[in-house]
């Protein structure tokens, strides 16, 4: 079994989202970068779905130079080898095209990424991947089984659950539930420096969105404090005030 | 020319968000001063579709086989990007619900179109340009995207658009797309849904609680305010991965971000994280003992005080208003 994760390189969660001055771009400056948490999450499964021989995990990232650090932390956790394919991550038509371009020679059974990155929260590489390869793509998924050629994936949705079965190949997006993050180990940090990380270049691929400009979200006027003797004026606040019950 | 909104169903039947999409997509064809079609995908009755009249669509294309029953997403993808070819679209909008987020990455990527998901405002079109907001970096910020493609296809974010109510009853047209076999590769064998429960992505209200709680044999009582408030449910982090509530309550940065107008926290101090995914609710209520909690920097209305003697009066007062009204 041969599964391909896609990892990707993001702010740290504790970062203060700020941007140049005149908001076009995001300053990265003093902020460190890390592989996604949701990644994460589907990088600890392919692990354990693979342990004891079962089959192999290679990383694949769309970005330069800068995010090898966040590679070798992907193999320090267990993976085999890695893919760097050097251009910076336009967009996720960008991404997923130059993901789809490398995995459709290379004879992949399962296809993981986050459901998201936290970053722009896109959701889009797994179902874009899946429609460029032309095989099923499972998008949010809580649950993933392998048996022979088969999973069984549960599925989020609105208030509920849906469970389905898809052969390989297929591409999904994990959420929480579907595995436990896992802590590199001192033998996993020493054998990632070593292990093949290879590097690819981009194929060319039509711009069809630029993203223009940032802004953060108006900060909310000053709290409103009550006594805790007080919900009955809460109520009537939510009521008359902010007009929400 | 036309915009083209897909209608999402849930056991046939159309939720708000379904309603706010079709609102949303009027406006756009309004702006683009075209029509607005809309395409439903398996089983919704004639009077529901023609219903979406009333939001705003002139046509309602109705592809209800057999095998479009459940969800599955590739086969989905095609017939909005097929219904998109037909009627001329250049506009197509669907929920970014997560079944829109499954759907509308392949139906993009079909039309050669440029995707924006999580939108939250109008598009804007001055000097010839297309652009459109969406959230970005966990709710902490917001983009704006141009779209440079001849189709765009936007995905709206729930509760971010308010219902409009402009037109009648739409037309409803049967619609028989043509199908690849392998459109169909995935099997879904089981849907199962909390009746009891509103969803938590589209809820209007949202009762939220943290480790102030204690402990998960606490959580009675938040569920008593969900419930005399028509709320749903939520959490923080350390809560859910303590494992006394649901990872699919978790909302923040690593979880899910939510919308709502009303959001109330109880006993959760405001972790960043936290924050990132709650920032676009409308009003947010902070109950706490801690007045130094950083919940409270960003709330319009706190209490500060124990949650185990504030929730009973507050339910109580939840009661007696809604008994009132």
């Amino acid at each position: 079994m041969k599964i391909l994760v896609c990892v990707s390189n993001v702010p740290d969660t504790t970062a203060k989202i700020m941007f140049n001055s005149d908001n076009t771009q995001f300053n990265t400056a003093g902020v460190q970068f890390i592989l996604n948490p949701y990644d994460e999450i589907a990088l600890a499964r392919a692990i354990e779905l693979t342990e004891g021989g079962k089959g192999t995990v290679t990383i694949i990232h769309v970005g330069e130079i800068n995010s090898e650090p966040t590679i070798r932390k992907a193999l320090a956790l267990g993976a085999d080898d890695a893919v760097r394919i050097n251009a910076s991550a336009r967009d996720s038509y960008f991404v997923s095209a130059q993901i789809a371009h490398y995995a459709k020679d290379n004879g992949f059974d399962i296809i993981l990424t986050g459901r998201e990155s936290s970053d722009y929260n896109g959701s889009q590489i797994a179902a874009m991947l899946g429609e460029f390869l032309d095989i099923p793509s499972i998008s949010i998924i809580k649950k993933l089984e392998i048996e022979a050629d088969r999973a069984t994936i549960v599925r989020e949705i609105e208030g509920g659950k849906e469970h389905l079965t898809v052969s390989f190949p297929f591409v999904a997006s994990c959420a929480e539930g579907v595995a436990e993050p896992k802590i590199p180990n001192m033998r996993g940090i020493m054998s990632a420096r070593t292990k093949p990380l290879e590097v690819v270049d981009a194929i060319d691929i039509a711009q069809l969105i630029t993203f223009k400009a940032y802004s953060v979200p108006a900060s909310r006027g000053s709290v409103t404090l009550l006594s805790q003797d007080e919900p009955e004026k809460l109520i009537g606040l939510l009521h008359t005030e902010a007009q929400v019950i | 020319m036309s915009v083209l909104v897909y209608v999402e169903n849930a056991d046939g039947k159309f939720k708000k968000s379904t309603f706010e999409v079709v609102s949303y997509a009027a406006a756009i064809a309004e702006l683009l001063k075209t029509e607005l079609i809309a395409i439903s995908i398996g089983n919704v009755n004639q009077d529901d579709l023609s219903n979406l009249g009333k939001y705003g669509a002139k046509k309602v294309l109705n592809a209800s086989t057999d095998n479009l029953k459940t969800f599955v997403n590739q086969a989905y993808a095609s017939v909005i990007a097929e219904a998109t070819k037909k009627e001329e679209a250049t506009v197509v909008v669907l929920a970014n619900s997560f079944t829109g987020k499954g759907l509308s990455p392949r139906v993009a990527v079909k039309l050669k179109a440029g995707l924006v998901d999580a939108a939250v405002e109008l598009p804007k079109t001055d000097n010839n340009t297309f652009t459109v907001k969406r959230t970005a970096f966990s709710g902490k910020a917001f983009a704006t995207v141009e779209l440079n493609s001849e189709i765009k296809v936007i995905a709206l974010n729930p509760n971010s658009y308010q219902l409009k109510e402009s037109g009648s009853s739409a037309k409803v047209e049967d619609f028989k797309p043509d199908f690849k076999e392998s459109d169909f590769r995935t099997m879904v064998s089981e849907i199962v849904r909390s009746s009891d429960k509103i969803a938590l992505p589209d809820a209007e209200l949202v009762v939220s609680a943290g480790r102030g709680m204690k402990g998960p044999e606490n959580w009675a009582m938040i569920e008593e305010l969900a419930k005399v408030l028509g709320a749903a449910t939520a959490c923080s982090k350390p809560v859910s991965d303590a494992g006394w509530r649901p990872h699919e309550e978790h909302v923040g940065q690593t979880g899910i971000a939510v919308s709502p107008n009303l959001y109330i926290a109880i006993g959760i101090s405001g972790a960043i994280q936290h924050l990132a995914g709650v920032s676009s609710s409308k009003t947010i209520v902070v109950i706490n003992k801690d007045p130094e909690a950083p919940f409270f920097k960003v709330a319009d209305y706190g209490i500060v005080g124990d949650a185990f003697e504030v929730l009973p009066k507050l339910i109580d007062a939840i009661k007696a208003y809604k008994a009132h009204s």
